[in-house]
């Protein structure tokens, strides 16, 4: 077949073996262990700083852009800056300690937060044969660590010793285990569909077409369910009740200052974006370049962007939609949220599933 | 059967308003903005003539104005932003007169409510149109309308 | 007329009447509570709205005059009733009648220090608890001295006290507003979704709210008592700051007041320019409103959106009037300048621009499903209850009560433009949505009547130079943004008033709040809030 002879015009591999082959020259085998393990460490912190910043941005533009505004333009061209400047001013922000809170469960929740959306970040497929985790159950582990999140939102509301934080605390942990079942059964429909948890492979298996467009009527609802689940377990509008501004005026981190803010902050963007990440390896085919049969030379050209850039703009697609029905909606109120859930979406999504075996079982998929 | 043709028709309607949300937004995504960029703008940022900005006392280019002294603005003013100081002086032909030494407007304390301007009888106070006001204490709020050695414009 | 006479002799024999219109009668008060049930009650006077309720210190005696109004009938009657003693004056309370006399005769009670007996909530309504005197007794010492600027936090007592009849003498007792075992959240006075500094204190259990109690007097600024040491054309500066968003109606009520008590002739043109301007007005609360309304609902979007177009009637009363919020533009007999010349053209260009709009807001908002379940069925408020409460405006108008100043009393030249009274009658929030909505293009539609047609002449005559209003008591409301509002003037025949009372809106609007919100969500809570639209500088006067 002529779509598996695709080659990455910048090839990871190369560069990560380039990497292995200098250390394993000068050091022993556990020290090459070490120190790659620190490079990835740093690498998967830098970028997910980076991405953060820059998602911060984009998400002011974008809105603006929505709200017949210009957003951020002062700080460098078209404000892009901003967000830089942003970091910096919170990081050197005074935290401020707070009376009769948990001391120790506050201070740790934040963490838990960011902890768990870097784990998950470190899960993604970027681009061909760059990724830190692979197991064979990628899927489950992804699943496993993301929901670690909810734990720091819990502890974070819980141990502010404020009542709009309790609050939002409450509704977020509400929300969150409800939409976690819409995410796993979704993820579970395309797994169905791949015939594996291993993320990597799961790629692999979409380079004859994405399954949103192979996968028939089950894998466009699955990507509907997976978008609308998905929105709600990033916290954003319409389902951005935990820390609804209007009404707890900032939820569960209303306490929270300088960088301990910064963490929620940043792993609430960074959520967003693995969000948009996991839709974009199992619904979009992660990596992979769009290529229609028989438009060879199409397909040719379309090679020659590299995996990184196709991702990261189906990346971007998927964040735009996630970021327009934020921009557009209302937000429901607890009891519609919970309704939508297992009234609306839960349903679905088992007879979804229930469709998909049967697809899948008599071949009827592309 | 009923029942559950209302849980369909309720979520596909539900659905379709939705959409129709997000095209109106996608569309005035891609339209023009309406940011006014200030101060960018400011060369070409005119207030409206009847804008209530400041209270001044136009002098004309002898260095004279239009102001009597005779108090009616302070007297009608509902906050006690204007102060008018004045001293009686004899002139040549022996005749004692009010002249004016100094006007004081405490713009901080001021309604733009334009009892002083409308109760001037000789139209010696107006409003203009600059609106930048802030300073960094209240003391320089207050201020001296009437230039220094400003007179009374001859009739 | 005489009809009402015999029954008011019937019930209370001693009433005297004074001359004029309307009528008005001085109860005793010892009578007092039962006339005001009988007046409510009895088919033949049927007075169910309390207009106004205003407290009185007139020197010997402390006291209160009361507007009434029947929906039912039209007519309308004033009640006075007062007490010579001023240490411990005591009044019967009528809030077991007219609902919106628990507010009122809080307020009266932080002013004038009146007990009421028989009132469920005796507390201060505005003042600090700890304030010395009653600020608006004639004989109040107002030096820094007695009440100083404090620093140190004002504790809000859990209990209250309501004060009983018993033998002739006023018996307090204490009575518990929250319990210890409550979970109270404040809401406010700084919270994104009361739209000013107010503070609801609001019973949870869970996310159901069980319990909300209003507290105010954050910004109040006490403009009833300084109005009664300025001269009234300084006074006309001071209503433009109630609510801030019927600015020109405002001071359209007070200078109607004004003139009506001096007999002074509006010239035509001047008619006309008030009713384009007070249309204007209403067109951008009511874009406002809608804005806000949206963001409360988590619609952030939408919100800028009112705000685009807002913008345009800001720019076009900036023009005419020189303020955008404070127009300061009404003058006693006329208005302060002639219209702009691009006024006509501006709106012309408005009219043809909003209603495309207006579809975009139906389309974003009015029929997005989210949108539409968060206020369908939400705080219902019956129409006996909105009357009772004095909800006047569009929210009493969504409950079914033909309340508008408008076409009840027309003034401006409101009595030769055609327009509908948009009245539904859910009750509920999407109904108080959809009344605004829709008075958003009735308001246009009033304004395409009116551009075309301004007559040509003065835009004011001339007053003299100190003015003076004979002595009386003179009231007159008009339909404000968000209701009925209203102004009693009591003058001495002097430079300045002797008491002005403004009949906000906006306190009905609030006094209701705990009746709609609770049995719902804390979602509901702020729906209910957004869709009643009031404005706190108004109900903080």
């Amino acid at each position: 077949m002529l779509l598996n002879t695709y080659t990455d015009s910048i090839d990871f591999q190369a560069f990560t073996g380039w990497i292995h082959g200098v250390l394993s020259g000068a050091l022993p085998a556990w020290g090459v262990t070490l120190v790659e393990c620190v490079l990835i460490g740093l690498g998967l912190l830098l970028g997910y700083a980076l991405i953060a910043l820059a998602l911060i941005y984009i998400e002011r533009k974008v809105c603006a852009f929505f709200q017949c505004r210009l957003g951020p333009n002062r700080v460098g061209p078209y404000g892009t800056v901003q967000s830089v400047a942003d970091m910096i001013k919170m990081l050197i922000k005074e935290l401020i300690s707070i009376d009769h809170i948990d001391r120790f469960l506050f201070n740790l929740a934040p963490f838990i937060v960011i902890i768990s959306s870097v784990l998950a970040f470190g899960c993604l497929p970027f681009a061909k044969n760059f990724q830190v985790l692979d197991y064979n159950v990628g899927i489950f582990f992804l699943m496993a660590v993301s929901s670690i999140g909810i734990v720091g939102i819990l502890l974070a509301g819980w141990s502010s010793n404020n009542k709009y934080s309790l609050i939002g605390a409450m509704r977020s942990g509400a929300q969150m285990i409800s939409y976690e079942l819409s995410i796993g059964l979704s993820i579970m429909t395309m797994v169905v569909l791949a015939g594996t948890m291993q993320i990597s492979e799961i790629v692999e298996r979409q380079a004859d077409g994405w399954f949103l467009f192979t996968g028939h009527v089950p894998a466009v609802i699955a990507f509907l369910i997976y978008l609308v689940a998905g929105t709600a377990e990033t916290n954003r509008g319409p389902f951005d009740l935990p820390e609804a501004d209007s009404e707890l005026t900032a939820g569960y981190h209303t306490e929270y200052s300088g960088m301990h803010f910064g963490f929620f902050y940043l792993a609430e963007y960074l959520n967003l974006f693995i969000v948009a990440g996991i839709a974009t390896t199992l619904f979009l085919g992660g990596w992979m370049p769009l290529h229609v049969a028989g438009w060879d030379s199409f397909n040719a050209v379309m090679d020659y962007i590299p995996s990184i850039v196709w991702f990261l703009a189906k990346v971007g697609f998927v964040i735009f939609v996630i970021m327009w029905f934020k921009w557009t909606f209302p937000r429901l109120r607890i009891d519609q949220l919970l309704r939508l859930e297992w009234k609306y979406l839960l349903p679905l999504n088992l007879v979804n599933l229930m469709l998909m075996v049967i697809v899948v079982v008599f071949g009827l998929h592309f | 059967m009923n029942g559950f043709k209302k849980y369909m028709t309720s979520f596909f309607s539900g659905l379709l308003s939705l959409l129709k949300g997000m095209k109106v937004t996608i569309r005035v995504f891609f339209r023009k903005k309406t940011t006014e960029q200030y101060p960018e703008n400011r060369d070409t940022l005119k207030m409206f003539d009847r804008f209530r900005g400041q209270l001044v006392m136009p002098h004309n280019e002898n260095n004279e104005h239009k102001c009597v002294a005779c108090g009616i603005c302070q007297m009608n003013c509902p906050n006690g932003s204007i102060r008018v100081v004045s001293e009686t002086v004899t002139d040549e032909e022996g005749k004692k007169k009010k002249v004016l030494t100094r006007y004081e407007y405490d713009l901080g304390s001021c309604l733009y409510c334009q009892l002083c301007v409308r109760s001037c009888p000789h139209g010696a106070i107006e409003f203009d149109t600059k609106f930048e006001h802030a300073v960094f204490t209240r003391e320089k709020l207050v201020r001296r309308l009437n230039r220094e050695g400003s007179t009374l414009v001859k009739k | 007329m005489n009809k009402i006479k015999d029954k008011l002799a019937l019930w209370a024999p001693s009433v005297v009447f004074a001359e004029g219109e309307p009528l008005t009668a001085t109860v005793p008060a010892d009578r007092f509570h039962d006339t005001a049930r009988n007046l409510k009650e009895d088919p033949d006077t049927r007075f169910d709205y309390l207009v106004c309720l205003t407290g009185m210190d007139w020197g010997e005696t402390l006291g209160a005059v009361y507007h009434l109004r029947s929906t039912e009938l039209g007519h309308e009657i004033v009640l006075r009733t007062e007490t010579a003693d001023r240490e411990n004056p005591c009044l019967q309370s009528v809030s077991d009648v007219w609902e919106t006399a628990n507010l009122n005769e809080r307020e009266v009670f932080d002013f004038f220090g009146i007990r009421f007996t028989g009132h469920p909530d005796m507390r201060r309504l505005f003042l600090r608890t700890d304030w010395e005197g009653y600020p608006l007794r004639k004989d109040y010492d107002a030096s820094p001295e007695v009440n100083p600027v404090r620093l140190e936090n004002d504790e809000s007592p859990d209990t209250t006290t309501v004060w009983e009849e018993r033998d002739g003498k006023a018996v307090a007792s204490e009575r518990v507003i929250f319990d210890d075992s409550e979970y109270v959240v404040n809401i406010g006075p700084q919270h994104p979704a009361t739209h000013g500094v107010l503070r609801f204190r609001v019973s949870l259990e869970g996310e159901i709210i069980k319990k909300v109690d209003v507290n105010c007097g954050y910004i109040h600024r006490g403009i009833e008592k300084m109005c009664e040491s300025l001269t009234y054309p300084q006074t006309l500066a001071l209503t433009d700051r109630l609510d801030y968003l019927s600015a020109h109606q405002n001071r359209h009520a007070l200078c109607m007041c004004i003139e009506k008590a001096m007999g002074i002739e509006v010239p035509e043109r001047a008619q006309y320019i008030r009713t384009i301007m007070d249309e204007l007005n209403r067109l951008s609360s009511h874009l406002l409103f809608w804005s806000t309304l949206c963001m409360d609902l988590g619609a952030l979007t939408a919100f800028f959106y009112g705000f685009r177009d807002r913008e345009k009637v800001l720019d076009m009363m900036e023009e005419t009037t020189g303020g955008r919020l404070i127009q300061n533009y009404n003058v006693i007999g006329g208005v302060m300048a002639d219209i702009h010349p691009n006024l006509v053209k501006r709106i012309k260009e408005f009219i043809v621009y909003l209603p495309k709009m207006l579809e975009e807001y139906d389309e974003v908002f009015t029929g997005n499903v989210i949108a539409r379940s968060r206020m369908q069925g939400i705080g219902i408020l019956p129409k006996d209850v909105a009357v009772s409460y004095g909800v006047t405006g569009p929210s009493g108008r969504a409950s079914g009560w033909h309340c508008d100043v408008r076409k009840l009393k027309p003034y401006g030249v409101y009595d030769k433009v055609d327009f509908k009274e948009i009245v539904r009658t859910g009750g509920d929030t999407f109904d108080r949505y959809l009344v605004r909505v829709d008075e958003i293009r009735e308001s246009l539609h009033i304004l395409e009547q009116l551009v075309d047609n301004i007559p040509q002449g003065d835009y004011a005559v001339k007053t003299k130079p100190i003015i003076r209003v004979p002595e009386g008591c003179y009231f007159s409301s008009v339909e404000a943004s968000r209701g009925e509002f209203g102004v009693y003037i009591e003058s001495r025949g002097d430079k300045y008033p002797y008491r002005v009372k403004f009949r906000s809106p906006g306190l009905p609007l609030v006094a209701v709040v705990d009746r709609l919100a609770s049995g719902g969500k804390i979602a509901d809570l702020i729906a209910v809030g957004g869709s009643l639209d009031y404005v706190v500088p108004d109900i903080d006067r």
